[in-house]
This record gives C-alpha cells, sequence and structure tokens, in this order.
C-alpha cells in the first residue's frame, strides 16, 4: 500500500507541489468553493428535474372548466377539499369521476349535499344546465371519466322499448322496483323513484354507478341498449295511464292489502251497520 | 157460453197449491222461511265472506274462459306494446290477453283479486267478532274449527291464483314457496319434487296449481262454507244478552222476509264494493312484472296480505343455522322455523282455543248468548295479543316499502320488528286487560250511580256534587240510588232529556240568542231593545 501512497503523492505534488507548503487559509477557501460547487450541482439537478410548483396548472383549463373551477371553489371546495382531491371524513375526491358523475349528482339537486347522511336526496338544482356544463368540464379536465355523450336532452329515440323492458326487470327491478318507484336499501340507503328522472340523468346514472348503484359501464349494457331502458322508463313506466284505475303507488301488494281494509272493510261495516240499523 | 174470468191475484197461489200437492214442501218451507235470526251489525261480517266468495266464484268462471294453464313458451303479439315479441309462457300470454284484448277482462280479473282480498280479510274480522264475543264456545267449537280451515284453505286458493298469471311477481312467490318445502326436513326434497314434477320451475306447476285453484281448493271451501252455514242453521245463531233475549230462545227476524230481504241488499251492497273497487283501484298490474324469469326479482315483491305475516316472520328471522352431526352433517335451515314451524304453531293454537278456554275455566255448558269484550278481560286480552303479534308480523312482511316511503332505515325496521314481537304482544295484553277492568268499572258505576248529567249542584255546607240521573225509579235511596244488576248488555251512558235541562246555549252552528225582556220600572219609559242588526245581504228580509 506504500508504494500506492507514494504515487498519489507524487502526482498532487507534480500539480500543487508539496502539500505541506499549502497555507491553511488557501486550504479552507478550497473547501468553502468545493462545497458551494456541490451545492449549487444538487439544487440544479433538483430544479430541473423535480416537478415544480407551477406544474400542477399544466395544461391550463379551458375556458368552461375555469368557469367550474371558480364555481367548484365557491360551492364544492368544502367537502371535495382543493382541486377536488377530496377530505378526509367529509367529501370524496372526484379525480377520475367524470363529468357524468357531475352531471348527475349536480343536475338532479343532490349536491350540493344538504347535510351527511346515509344517502343523498333529489332536490331542486342549485346550477343552472351551463354551470353543471362547466363544473362538469372542470371534473372532466382534472382527471377524465366517464362523460354522457352530445348534449342532446332525448337520448332515447332509437330506444326500442321491449328490448328495454326486459333489460330494466333485469337490471334494474331489484332496486328501483317494477314501477319504478324506487326500493329501500340498506342502513337508510335507497333506490330513488326514477319518475323525476331525464334521460341525461338516468344515462348519468348508469354510467357512473352514483352512491349506491352499480356501474353500467359500456361494455355491460351498450350505448343502444340504454338508449332502449331509458325508452321503457320514459315511455312506459311514466306515461303508462294505469287501465286498471288508480295504481295505489304501485307499491305492490303491501298498499293493495291496506287498501282492502281502509276502503273495502270500512265501507262494507258501515252498510252493515246501515243495514242492521234499519229494522 | 160463459167467460171464465182470470183471477191474477190467485195465481201464486194456486200455483204454491199445485207445487205442495206434489212436494208437500209447505211444512218444512214454513220452518224454514219462520226461522228467526237474531240481528246485529257485528253478525253480518260473515256474510261479507259469503257474498265475496259468490263473486269469486262468478268473475272466476269468466277467467277460465280465457286462460290458458300452460307453460309452453309463446311470443306475445297482444295489444300491450311494450311486451310484444317477448317470449314468455302462455299463462301469462293469455293474463295480458285477458287484460288488454278480451273485452271487460282487466276488470273481471281486478274484482276478481279484489274479491279474494276481501274473502280473506272478512274471514278475519269476522273471526276476530266471534272470537272476541265468545261465540266459539260450546256448542259451537267445531264450527270455529270449521272456520279456522276456511281461512287456511283460502290462503291456499289466494296463493295457488297469485301464481296463475306466471308474470314476475307470481314466479316469485313460488320460488319462495319452493324454498319453504325444500327446507322442510327429510320430506323437502321430496316434497318440492312431487309437487313441481322435478325442479323448480318445471313445466307443470302452473297446470297443476290451476286444476287444484278451479276445481279441488273452490270445492273444499264449499264444502267447508256449506257445512259452517248449515252448523249455523241446526245450532242457531248466537245472540247478545238483553231484555227478553235467553240463552234458550233466539229473539230476532224471521227468515221472510225481512231478514232475506235485507241479505239479498247486503250481497247487492257488497258486490257493488267490489266492482267498484275492481273498477277504480289498479291491483297487481302484470303488465309490469313481465314474465317471470329465474333472474327476474323486483323490489317490494310481496305476498298478498294475508300472507304477508309469514314473511314478515321471515324477514325477523335471524340465520340461525342449525347443523345436525348425523352421517355428512345435516341441516336445518333457518327457513324453516318462521315458515312451517310458526304457522304450524298458530293453527293448532288457534284452532284449539276453545277447548284450551273451556279447560282452563272448567266451563262445561253450553252458551247461546255472547259475552261483551270487557266482560271477559282475559280472553280479550290474549285476543289482543294476537292481534298484535300478526300485525307486527305483517308490517315486517312489508317493511321495506315502509322503510322506503317514509325514510326509515331498513336495518331499524327489521330490529323494531324483532323487539315488537317481543314486547308489543305483552304490552297489549297488559293494556287490554286494565282497559277491559276500567270500561267495567264505569258500568257498575252508572248501575249504582245513574248517568251522569255535568250539572254541578251545591250543597248547603258548600260541597260540590254531580247530580247523577238514577236509571231506575228510586226503591228506598232517598237519592236516587238504587243497585241494578248488570245483565251483560250495553249500560245507557248518555243522559237523555227527560229531567235535564234543555241545552244552556241554543242554536247549532252559531248561538241563538234573545235580548232578555227589559224590565219595567214605573214613571220611567220602556228600555228600547238594543235593535237588531241586520246582515248586508240581498234586502230581502229574514223573518
Amino acid at each position: 500500500m506504500t508504494s500506492d501512497n507514494d504515487r498519489r503523492r507524487g502526482l498532487l505534488a507534480r500539480l500543487r507541489g508539496r502539500p505541506a507548503a499549502r497555507s491553511r487559509g488557501r486550504r479552507r477557501l478550497g473547501a468553502a468553493v468545493r462545497l458551494f460547487a456541490a451545492l449549487m450541482l444538487a439544487g440544479g439537478a433538483y430544479t430541473v428535474f423535480a416537478p415544480g410548483a407551477q406544474a400542477q396548472d399544466n395544461p391550463p383549463l379551458t375556458g368552461a372548466a375555469a368557469e367550474g373551477k371558480a364555481l367548484f371553489d365557491v360551492s364544492c371546495v368544502t367537502c371535495h377539499g382543493r382541486n377536488a382531491q377530496g377530505v378526509e371524513g367529509r367529501g370524496p375526491s372526484l379525480i377520475g369521476v367524470g363529468a357524468a358523475s357531475v352531471e348527475f349528482q349536480v343536475s338532479s339537486g343532490r349536491m350540493p349535499l344538504a347535510r351527511q347522511e346515509a344517502q343523498a336526496h333529489r332536490k331542486p338544482p342549485v346550477f343552472t344546465d351551463e354551470q353543471v356544463r362547466q363544473l362538469g368540464q372542470y371534473v372532466q379536465e382534472l382527471g377524465g371519466g366517464p362523460v354522457v355523450p352530445g348534449t342532446e336532452d332525448n337520448l332515447h329515440e332509437d330506444g326500442n322499448v321491449a328490448a328495454g323492458g326486459e333489460l330494466f326487470r333485469i337490471n334494474c327491478s331489484q332496486c328501483h322496483a317494477f314501477g319504478g318507484g324506487g326500493g329501500a336499501l340498506s342502513s337508510g340507503k335507497f333506490a330513488p323513484s326514477l319518475h323525476p328522472a331525464t334521460d341525461r340523468q338516468i344515462y348519468a346514472a348508469m354510467l357512473s354507478g352514483p352512491q349506491n348503484m352499480p356501474v353500467f359501464g359500456d361494455n355491460q349494457i351498450t350505448p343502444e341498449q340504454k338508449a332502449d331502458i331509458i325508452a321503457y322508463i320514459q315511455e312506459t313506466l311514466k306515461t303508462d295511464q294505469d287501465p286498471g284505475g288508480f295504481n295505489l303507488g304501485r307499491y305492490g301488494p303491501s298498499t293493495e292489502g291496506l287498501a282492502i281494509f281502509l276502503v273495502g272493510i270500512v265501507a262494507l261495516v258501515f252498510a252493515s251497520l246501515w243495514i242492521a240499523g234499519k229494522s | 157460453m160463459k167467460r171464465r174470468k182470470f183471477d191474477l191475484a190467485a195465481t201464486p197461489g194456486k200455483a204454491a197449491v199445485g207445487v205442495d200437492d206434489r212436494f208437500q214442501v209447505a211444512t218444512p218451507l214454513r220452518r224454514l222461511l219462520n226461522k228467526v235470526f237474531p240481528d246485529h251489525w257485528s253478525f253480518l261480517l260473515g256474510e261479507i265472506a259469503l257474498f265475496s266468495f259468490i263473486v269469486l266464484l262468478l268473475t272466476g268462471v269468466f277467467l277460465t274462459f280465457f286462460y290458458e294453464p300452460a307453460m309452453t313458451e309463446v311470443v306475445y303479439d297482444g295489444s300491450y306494446a311494450p311486451l310484444q315479441g317477448t317470449p314468455m309462457s302462455a299463462a301469462y300470454a293469455s293474463s295480458l290477453d285477458l287484460s288488454f284484448d278480451v273485452r271487460g277482462g282487466l276488470v273481471m280479473r281486478q274484482m276478481h283479486h279484489w274479491a279474494a282480498l276481501l274473502f280473506m280479510a272478512a274471514i278475519v274480522v269476522h273471526m276476530l267478532r266471534v272470537f272476541f264475543t265468545g261465540a266459539f264456545r260450546k256448542p259451537r267449537e267445531t264450527n270455529w274449527i270449521i272456520g279456522s280451515l276456511l281461512f287456511w284453505v283460502g290462503f291456499l286458493a289466494g296463493f295457488t291464483g297469485y301464481s296463475l298469471p306466471d308474470d314476475g311477481l307470481s314466479g316469485t312467490g313460488l320460488r319462495i314457496a319452493s324454498a319453504i318445502m325444500l327446507s322442510i326436513p327429510v320430506i323437502g326434497s321430496w316434497l318440492t319434487s312431487s309437487i313441481f314434477g322435478g325442479e323448480f320451475p318445471g313445466t307443470i306447476i302452473i297446470s297443476r296449481f290451476f286444476i287444484a285453484h278451479v276445481l279441488l281448493i273452490p270445492g273444499l271451501l264449499l264444502a267447508l262454507i256449506s257445512a259452517h252455514l248449515g252448523l249455523v242453521f241446526k245450532q242457531k245463531h248466537t245472540q247478545w244478552p238483553g231484555p227478553g233475549r235467553t240463552n234458550g230462545n233466539v229473539v230476532g227476524e224471521r227468515m221472510f222476509p225481512r231478514y232475506a230481504l235485507k241479505q239479498g241488499g247486503f250481497f247487492m251492497v257488497v258486490f257493488g264494493v267490489i266492482a267498484l273497487l275492481g273498477g277504480l283501484f289498479q291491483i297487481n298490474p302484470i303488465w309490469l312484472f313481465g314474465p317471470y324469469e329465474a333472474w327476474v326479482v323486483s323490489a317490494a315483491s310481496q305476498p298478498d296480505w294475508y300472507v304477508m305475516f309469514l314473511d314478515g316472520s321471515t324477514r325477523l328471522m335471524p340465520a340461525w343455522e342449525l347443523n345436525i352431526p348425523i352421517g355428512d352433517g345435516y341441516v336445518i335451515p333457518p327457513l324453516f322455523w318462521p315458515t312451517v314451524v310458526l304457522p304450524g304453531i298458530l293453527v293448532g293454537l288457534s284452532t284449539m282455543y276453545p277447548f284450551l278456554e273451556a279447560r282452563h275455566l272448567k266451563d262445561r255448558k253450553s252458551h247461546n248468548l255472547l259475552q261483551r269484550p270487557r266482560d271477559v278481560p282475559a280472553r280479550t286480552a290474549v285476543g289482543a295479543m294476537a292481534v298484535s303479534f300478526y300485525v307486527v308480523l305483517t308490517l315486517s312482511g312489508g317493511n321495506d316499502v315502509i322503510a322506503d316511503k317514509f325514510q326509515i332505515s331498513l336495518n331499524a325496521m327489521t330490529w323494531a320488528g324483532r323487539v315488537g314481537l317481543l314486547v308489543v304482544p305483552p304490552l297489549a295484553y297488559y293494556v287490554t286487560y286494565r282497559l277491559c277492568l276500567g270500561l267495567q268499572q264505569h258500568d257498575r258505576e252508572v248501575l249504582a250511580h245513574g248517568v251522569e248529567t255535568g250539572i254541578i249542584r251545591r250543597l248547603p255546607d258548600g260541597r260540590f256534587v254531580e247530580v247523577h240521573q238514577p236509571l231506575s225509579a228510586a226503591n228506598g235511596h232517598a237519592d236516587g240510588h238504587g243497585e241494578l244488576d248488570y245483565v251483560g248488555w250495553v249500560v245507557p251512558k248518555k243522559m237523555n232529556r227527560l229531567g235535564a235541562l234543555g241545552p244552556a246555549v241554543r242554536g247549532f252552528f252559531y248561538p241563538i240568542e234573545k235580548p232578555v225582556e227589559a224590565p219595567v220600572s214605573p214613571g220611567h219609559p220602556p228600555v228600547e231593545p238594543r235593535p237588531e242588526r241586520a246582515e248586508i245581504g240581498s234586502g230581502e228580509s229574514r223573518h
């Protein structure tokens, strides 16, 4: 090992002369310069490679999305957090839920939420259709996700009612009931009535699977089949004239049982009181 | 030639004599037509069931003309557009045709269904009347048993009828019935496969249920109803106690003409109510449920109301599976207890009740007089307990609909049902018992002191007493008190006009006041009465 040391010392001696000859001051200065250079290098490399603070604004939002962000920052940010990243225990992240989800939740008045409970209720909407589109655009540009196609209000023009009926009974009636009036789920959750829902809301709900509803993506129920289902809901369930008379709320045999006592038995008990009284 | 005069007035009499000469029916017919029935509104409840059964037979016959009891697959091409081109069973297709293409078919179907619900409801209401008044006691225990059987046979009739349209709802009901049968230990699988002809649903069940529904069960119902009515004739109707009514007589109206006419009228009323229900209220919209497919189960799939208590007991039952370590292990599913054991206990208890009560009270006498519910607090309270038990189960049977429409958690509904099933009946027993005792007490008070008048009198020593109107002439008591015996009938609780002051303020909607006659003092001009204020009106005088 001594020979190695000699050779290295020889090399340094040729460049800088004898090390013992360097003054203490110069040695200190050199160390400082080297440290500074190393720091500059590391800092520079970090600045070049690390994501900068301004990187999140890229790519810049489109005009509609910027409008949506402005609305979001006023009405939604409390629960969904800054940049829709969600707030623990208050509201989920909206990144990747897509414009379909926004369209369903906001246009049906479910969002903004009235209070934290098992499930959001339909309310008169707070935002106009234009504002809903802007909010949707904003959430869409944040992280993508499903979108209701087009801007048309009528999505069931080409729908086949009979095919839609079969699909409805197989996929929807378990929760929304045979008449579309809705039904109970566990722990205060429920499948809402379909009667106030618009075409776009039903379509958006199938795409985004809001609350407890499963997602019916385009690979499970094709867009044509979705149109069939919407056609069945809008053309048959909502316009069914109830040929048998008052439909008792279409709650099935429960209200029929109530009716036979409240109407049938009550009427006939009064009749028997009347007849027995005539003696 | 002398013309024979045709005497119209004598024709019926002559015809009757002619009939009697040939068949000798006058004597038995006189007995029958003079038979006396006691009159009380609560005795007409059973008739509602009888008359709805007649409506069931009439509408049911109409339905059989068009219904096709087959499970062969057809493609629907009737007039209900949303199902056109859908493959379905012939039974369902013919039910749809009945609803949409047969003239008057839908109203007949709906009347049939409403009449079925009314039949069962009237049976239950009639049964409650018989129970709470003690009409089931000796000698009428047999009729009580027949009545209970009528409920269960009606239950079967309803269930088989519910299954016939073969829509989504009836198939779901059938699936549950097959599961219940499968849950019976040892014989379950044999029972199910023999009824369904193999695996559920098979291809035979609709035809089998059809023949059961239109022949076997109605035949059985008809036989039981005949026996029921025959026994009422033979044993005579019970009556309420009261003046002139004893355990050994029947006070009331003769069968002919008054009773028969009233019954005829009441049949028309029942028919009318069923027709109104069938025409105004939609029942079981089979076209919305679609054809039955095993993978189609709608929310709010409930049985008709009289089966709903079984649905409720199933929903309340915890998932307790009984594993019996025999061989590879034998499992008794939790479904067995609420749907097989519970109804079994209910049938046993309800049919045997007359004997249980007689044994408990050591009562071997014959009773033709009814008891007011308040006079037998223990029985009334047991009845209230049974009713509340049934009501909790029935409400639990529809608990998803209640939870959804009243925005209650379904889990809370289930637990409320579980707790309620154990807590409510004893509570109902206690409350009813106390109510009966309170009512008895008040009856005795009135018999002892008379009817409350609301008039408070101040005595010379400053005390206040309420004046009572005695029910009878004072016998020895200066204050009108006389002990009257309770005869088991209504005690008057409201004062009659006799001996009481007229109403303090006259007028029904607004008090009619007359100005007091002004006193006339000597030397002063008489005080003018206040001029009557006239309403602004048409100008015509009100007087």
